[in-house]
Formats: structure tokens, sequence, C-alpha cells
């Protein structure tokens, strides 16, 4: 369960979205999701979920691994499918029993919100494939650099993430250990109360805390033996350029934004 | 009879997935009572797969393990037992302490057995006497021992179990010459006096070599080679084929036979190395 963690999964390849600027991937992103929010009917929606069908081939990630990050979201589509069904009043009424009534604009809704989840979660996941974690961070340190005249350590900031980033999988598998250590000395993690349980963590926390202090304190001291000492005048090993292909995806997205606002403006609105 | 039985023992990572790799392939394996096992191997050769089958913290993709003749994955309650009957101390045991003082520590494996306060109080007692930690240590936080100390309180609070079969993986690992000595001769004189089975997991050929009486290869998730210590290493050829160390007692005997030298080659430690040179130049002498 805890491995299913899709965060900073990057898939290596040489695709076009592969190649473009980490900068540009991350703004082009927000802008999807901010268009797929001003999408008022099915025709503009469909404009959307059209460029995110195109974007999956064109990263070149299997449709399988999509649809896979896609998994953890059925509880909370199903969820909100469900108040979108019921409690959406407006429209022609198709089937009611007792308190419950089922409209065809509660149908629509409903319909509506699912696929604009889907496509929004979708697009965001291909992000995390296609770019790895410390180009992501360094696009958002760059994206946010202008916040440093307002004194904000963006640089720290984005270390900070990286670093998160970087150890997850090594607590994942310090966990692992620890609890195999343990339950070879017949710790039972999986009977008892809420409070039994709660106390059964206890050898589990404890030496995941006092091991991840150290390597916290060991990994500050390697940074510090290399002369790390913040962003101040640090130069890049690779740098971020904006290309021609960054140019292209801009217009794309631009001549899509475009769409939705004129099928909003030709369609009428469903909700 | 086995104490402890492996039969066609496969266990595959990822299972049913395009990322299967099988850990443990096909091994058989018999444990005697009172023997002590040295198993080898390179890491990410299923050493450390291997047993951790032994105590049922791994289900067997196929294959089974048999405790007295008992499977262990019969239910949750034999699972359970065998944890208690077969004890496992992890690599970098040290990582594990948790407790407030040493002695809590120690405590945690007989107070899930479930045991009565004085025995409890008394395994504690005996295991830190085997492994040589001072009374007056009982009382400190296991964070405030050193390095060696905090390795040997972790071994103890598995001791304390008074396993019937008691599983080491690298226990010497990452320590000095002394601290190694140290922890061999705590495994030899816990066997001599506890008359119990010990599997010990090693790299270290020379390990091996000193304290075990039965050593089984491990290589590419295969059990290789398995026999007395004196049978593995005189197949010291095939061991350094397969990129693992053999004891530099060994090394020597190897060499001399590549010159023609008519020896044999079952030496694995010094003592024996002497023995076989003076045969050899009592032989010449005749002549």
């Amino acid at each position: 369960m805890i491995r299913d963690i899709t965060i900073g999964q990057y898939m290596p390849g040489n695709s076009f979205l592969h190649k473009m600027d980490a900068r540009s991937k991350i703004v082009l992103t927000f802008a999807f999701i901010l268009a797929i929010f001003f999408c008022k009917n099915f025709w503009s929606l469909g404009l959307m979920v059209l460029l995110s069908a195109v974007l999956v081939p064109v990263s070149r990630v299997p449709v399988r691994s999509v649809l896979r990050s896609l998994r953890p979201l059925i509880f909370i589509l199903l969820f909100t499918a469900v108040l979108n069904l019921f409690y959406t009043k407006s429209g022609n009424v198709l089937w009611s029993w007792r308190f419950l009534t089922l409209t065809d604009k509660g149908l629509y809704t409903a319909v509506f919100m699912a696929v604009r989840i889907l496509a929004l979660v979708a697009v965001s996941t291909l992000l995390t494939f296609t770019t790895t974690p410390t180009d992501l961070t360094d696009g958002i340190e760059r994206l946010l650099s202008p916040l440093k005249a307002v004194k904000v350590p963006v640089h720290s900031l984005a270390m900070m993430m990286t670093l998160a980033l970087r150890f997850i999988p090594t607590l994942i598998e310090e966990i692992d250990r620890i609890m195999s250590a343990q339950k070879a000395r017949g710790a039972d993690l999986e009977t008892g109360g809420f409070v039994r349980r709660a106390k059964a963590l206890l050898p589990i926390l404890i030496p995941l805390f006092v091991s991840s202090f150290r390597r916290a304190y060991d990994l500050a001291f390697a940074m510090e033996c290399r002369c790390y000492r913040g962003g101040e005048g640090r130069t890049r090993m690779r740098q971020m350029r904006f290309t021609v292909r960054d140019g292209a995806a801009c217009g794309v997205f631009a001549l899509v934004i475009a769409g939705v606002a004129v099928l909003n403006f030709f369609f009428k609105p469903l909700i | 009879m086995a104490v402890l039985e492996v039969q066609g023992l496969t266990h595959l990572y990822g299972a049913k997935t395009a990322r299967e790799t099988a850990a443990v392939q096909d091994v058989d394996l018999r444990i005697e009572p009172g023997e002590l096992l040295g198993v080898i191997g390179h890491t990410g050769s299923g050493k450390s797969t291997l047993i951790q089958h032994f105590n049922a913290l791994l289900t067997p993709t196929r294959g089974q393990v048999l405790l007295d003749g008992a499977d262990v994955n019969r239910d949750k309650q034999s699972r359970r037992e065998a944890r208690f009957r077969v004890g496992l101390c992890f690599q970098y045991p040290e990582y594990q302490l948790f407790e407030e003082t040493v002695y809590k520590d120690i405590s945690f494996g007989p107070a899930n057995m479930q045991l009565p306060k004085d025995e409890i109080d008394r395994r504690v007692r005996t295991a830190a006497a085997f492994v040589g930690l001072d009374e007056s240590l009982l009382e400190k936080s296991p964070f405030d021992l050193s390095g060696g100390e905090k390795r040997r309180a972790a071994i103890a609070g598995v001791m304390a179990m008074e396993p019937e079969i008691l599983v080491l993986d690298e226990p010497t690992a990452g320590l000095d010459p002394r601290g190694r000595e140290r922890i061999l001769d705590m495994i030899l004189r816990y066997r001599r006096e506890t008359g119990s089975t010990v599997v010990l997991v090693s790299h270290s050929m020379e390990d091996i070599a000193r304290v075990a009486t039965r050593a089984l290869v491990m290589n590419r998730s295969r059990a290789v080679m398995q026999g007395t210590v004196g049978e593995v290493f005189a197949r010291g050829e095939e061991l350094l084929q397969m990129g693992l160390d053999v004891p530099a007692s060994t090394r020597i005997f190897l060499e001399l036979r590549q010159r023609g030298v008519p020896v044999q080659t079952d030496v694995y430690t010094a003592a024996q190395g002497v023995d076989a040179f003076l045969r050899l130049l009592g032989k010449e002498a005749r002549a």
C-alpha cells in the first residue's frame, strides 16, 4: 500500500514532453488546470479532454501507467459523483425515491465533474512522469525566484523539496526494515483496538525518527564539507533553456485556451 | 530429524508484474539440531530473503518451510510461534533499539511472548551476560551506548527470546577486528552453553571458516553448494569463480596446487595450514 505513492515517479524517456523545459511544463500544467475550471459545457471540456488524450501518446508514457496513477481516485470520484447526483435539485426529475431525487442536470453535473477531475490528474501526473524531481524543483525555484525580492528563501525551499522527494524511497525501505525487525521480535501490528495499535507503532516510529535525524545530520555535514552555503551566487551544471519546442507547446496551449473561450461563448453553459 | 527443513523454496518479488524477479529459487535445505550453519553469498544473492522465511516473515511463492516437520505457514498461530522459535536478528540490528532503557529493550521480545515477570527478568539478565553487557548498562538509554554495545544489546534482544534456532544476518558487518572477534566468540559461547542451533549469514569467509560446522553457498538466488565447511572450501576455485572470497589459508593452498605442489585444498584455518605443511615437508624428507 505504502509503495503505491506515485509522487516523483519519473519515467525515463526521450519524447517531446521529456525534452521540454521544466518551467514551461509547470506553467502549462497550471494553465491547463485553470482552463479546465473555466470550461462551462461539454464542448469546451471535450476540447480539453482531447488535448490530454493527445498528450499521453506524445509523452510515450505507457497508457497503463497513466491509468494506474488514476486508480487511487476511484473513491474521490465516486464520492463527488454521488453528491452531485443527488444534491442537484434543478432540472427534469428522472427518478425519485423518498428523499432521493435524480435529475438529468444532476447526472450531467456528476459526469462533468468526474471527467474534469480525471483530465486534471492525468495531465499533472504526466508532468511528474516526464520531469525528473530535480528538474521539477529547479523549475519551481526559477519560477518563484521573483519572490526573492520580498525575502522569500526560494532556494532553500526548493532544496528542501528536492531532499524530501529524494528521501521518500529511502524512508519507505527503512520502515519496511524496522517493521520486519520488530515483527521478528514478536511485535504484533495487526490485532487489538485503536489504542493498542497506536502503541504498537512506537517500536517502529522511534527508530525511524532516530535514524531520520541521524541521516539529516550526516547529510548536512556532507553538504557543508562540499562548501554548500545556499543559493547565493550558485551556478548550475545544467542550464534551463526555453527552446522552439517550448514556444510551439505554448502556442498550441494558447490555441486550445482560445478554443475553450469560443466554445464557452457559442454553446449554452451547463453549470 | 532436521529441526528446520526448507523444501523447494522459491520467492518472487513483484510476482505477476513486468518487474518479477526471483530472490530465491528452488532452495532445499535441512538444518540439524545443534549445528552452526554458515550461509555465504554476495549482496543480492538471496541470503536475507531466504532467512526471512525461517520465521515466516515472508511467505514462499512456492515450496514450504517446516519447523519440526510442520509447515510454519499453516495459520496465524503457527506463524507467530515461528517468530519465537526462530530468533531472527537483522543486519545492523542496532537501528531497531527504541526503548527508554537497555533492560526494557531486551525484554521487548520476551514480553511479547507473554512470559511471567520473573522469567522475563531472568532471560534479560542471561542474554545481557551472554553478549557481555555489564549490569550497570541495563538502566542506561540504548542511545547512549557505543556502537559495538548497541549491536550487542540488539542481539541480546533476540537471544532473550531463547529461540531454538538463532539466525544472525551479518552480525559483524561494519565492526572493527576486535568487535568482530567479540561477536564471534559470543556466538560460539552461546551455542556451546545453550546447545541451540545457529545460522550465521556472512560474506566474510574467515568468519564462516572460524565458527561454522556446515556451510551453504548462495549465488544468484540459488543454493549452489552445501556441505561441511571443509567440503565447501575444497571447492575454492568455484567459489572464486563466483566472485566470492576464500579464507587466506585456502588461497595459499589453491595457489600451491596450481603450481604443481601435491596438496589438499580443504584447508581453511591457519592451524590446518600448518598441519598440511608439516605433512608435506615430512613426505618430502622421507622421499
